[in-house]
């Protein structure tokens, strides 16, 4: 054993099975609460699972990658509408639908991607580069009547089915969102201790230094992009389901793509938990303040750009950053 | 042209908006030597360093490594092939830890986790940072980072390690240390000492460091015109 050299991996560390048998009470829990939770809460609960998910998605390009998109209303949007469009024209079972959705996500993500960082365009020029890319759809939404224009699409409601992913009641959604959570959170945390994922980092921390290690950093932005508009586009499938309604401006605009965004950001980007932390936070404050402040239609947005500019000036590191500090000073102070 | 060469760089050039910063120049390297690379400011050495490893491309000449054309290709092509370089401004992966650091380089060659954390413990004792391979590369100092620099470097078993500036903006004592880590790599290698000088993006001269520090070009580069070195 070499000096100073813990006896267990510093790359590839596990987790203690206290630690599993917490996570694994807090799941078991998890599945008592929609019964025990009035459907408002639980409506609120399916939007921090739904959002985890997608902030995860953003978490891996944006936050992994370091390749900061500021259009993921994109892969939403493509997500939702194909799916719908299917279900609506064809009576595709979402859940086939939801496999093209992915499909067309990515490959849309691809073609931005290559466009982008075959020329090494990264910081602000690749994110307005997405911003752009989201508004060209925002604008074909719109004005497109065979995919319902600015009036956007009904999806009918034909009875719980799940092989049609409709139901009545919200409970199927609670379990459906949990689990596709619970599995983005997993493939995440699998993948930090991969070597693609210390090869996401380092393409995030210095570009040039990380090709000079023969890291091939296009191949890698490529990847990250491909699993980043994948888990969004799912995401817009199970939103266009459970809302049971998409337009133009909650898929494509700009205020959707904030919304995917702001949460790992907030939460800590780079982190496993930082889109789930975020969530919890963000999440049932937007939907409370717009229940408050009905009237006024704007509020939460007013008060996400508070939290963001609080959030940026003290905690650059999100709240997990927050954490990890506290955790640290406590070992410390300890021993 | 013999193709067993080491690395050779035959008459290559590079400008700038028509302002040449490499013109002409060839060098040979043979296996098993240190080459020096020296030059006054601005003469082209960081330029030469690009040239070869892919991240400038140039206009003219070619750069052969064991035989094969490096013009083209991309810079982790290049550093699979066995040739990796530091910066001269150090550019670690400041969020990630020490030992985060040299595993990315060790991850050139194995996909493997625990082969990569051995080989990457091995590297960070050997280059004698052990006892802050789990701090952030943030909070090394700046004689550190250049350890660090180092380390990654070699974590990607190079056949040919090109250092730019390693000493640049250390003290005296810490350029010691890093001379003593170099000598240690010399010394694990078994290598020999060749200098080559190039001024204003020209080569002027190239020997055994005795030699090429008695030239008169190199003196008149340096020092101006009508300097002399004072022997003994």
């Amino acid at each position: 054993m070499r000096e100073h050299q813990p006896q267990e991996s510093c790359l590839g560390r596990g987790l203690s099975w206290q630690k599993w048998l917490i996570i694994g009470l807090i799941v078991a829990a998890l599945h008592f609460l929609p019964w025990t939770f009035p459907p408002q809460y639980v409506h609120i609960m399916i939007m921090i699972f739904l959002f985890t998910i997608m902030g995860q998605g953003w978490n891996i390009l944006g936050g992994y990658a370091g390749q900061f998109s500021f259009g993921h209303s994109l892969f939403f949007g493509l997500g939702a509408y194909t799916s719908t469009l299917m279900f609506v024209h064809w009576g595709l079972s979402p859940w086939i639908g939801m496999v093209f959705s992915c499909f067309i996500g990515i490959m849309m993500g691809l073609f931005v991607g290559y466009l982008s960082f075959r020329f090494g365009l990264s910081g602000p020029f690749f994110a307005l580069i997405m911003l752009a890319f989201a508004e060209v759809f925002h604008m074909i939404s719109i004005s497109w009547k065979a995919v319902g224009a600015a009036l956007g699409l009904l999806i009918p409601l034909k009875g719980t089915s799940i092989a049609l992913m409709q139901f009545v009641d919200k409970k199927p959604f609670y379990f459906i969102t949990l689990w596709m959570m619970i599995g983005a959170l997993y493939l995440v945390w699998r993948m930090e201790k991969t070597r693609m994922g210390l090869y996401f980092l380092a393409v995030r921390e210095d570009n040039d230094a990380a090709e000079a290690l023969g890291v091939n950093t296009l191949k890698y932005k490529m990847v990250a992009m491909t699993l980043s508009a994948g888990l969004t586009s799912i995401g817009g499938t199970i939103y266009a389901q459970y809302l049971l309604y998409i337009d133009p401006d909650i898929t494509f605009g700009v205020m959707n793509s904030i919304e995917i965004l702001i949460r790992p950001i907030i939460g800590g980007p780079g982190t496993v938990l930082g889109p789930l932390l975020g969530s919890l936070v963000l999440t049932p404050l937007a939907e409370f303040t717009r229940l408050a402040f009905q009237s006024y239609g704007g509020v939460y947005l007013m008060i996400y750009g508070a939290i963001l500019v609080g959030v940026i000036m003290f905690l650059p590191d999100g709240i997990m950053g927050l954490a990890k500090r506290v955790f640290y000073k406590m070992r410390k102070e300890v021993g | 042209m013999e193709s067993n060469r080491f690395l050779s760089v035959l008459n290559v050039s590079k400008s700038f908006r028509g302002l040449a910063a490499i013109s002409n120049v060839s060098l040979e390297l043979n296996p098993g030597e240190i080459l020096g690379l020296i030059g006054p400011n601005g003469a082209g050495k960081t330029t030469l360093f690009n040239l070869i490893t892919g991240f400038l491309r140039a206009d003219s000449g070619e750069i052969e490594f064991l035989g094969k054309n490096l013009v083209g290709l991309e810079p982790h092509q290049i550093c699979k092939m066995g040739i990796t370089r530091t910066f001269q401004i150090v550019k670690p992966f400041s969020h990630l830890s020490t030992l985060e650091n040299v595993a990315v380089g060790c991850y050139n060659r194995t996909a493997d986790l625990k082969e990569a954390e051995e080989k990457a413990w091995e590297i960070v004792q050997f280059v004698g940072l052990n006892k802050k391979a789990l701090d952030p590369a943030s909070s090394l100092t700046t004689p550190d980072r250049k350890r660090l620099e180092l380390a990654r470097a070699l974590a990607t078993v190079p056949r040919l390690l090109l250092l730019d500036e390693v000493m640049s903006g250390l003290n005296p004592t810490e350029e010691h240390e890093i001379i003593d880590l170099v000598r240690k790599i010399r010394e694990a290698m078994g290598l020999s000492d060749r200098i080559v000088v190039i001024h204003h993006g020209v080569c002027i001269a190239d020997g055994d460091p005795r030699t090429v520090g008695e030239d008169n070009s190199v003196i008149e580069a340096y020092l101006g015109k009508g300097a002399y070195l004072a022997k003994d």
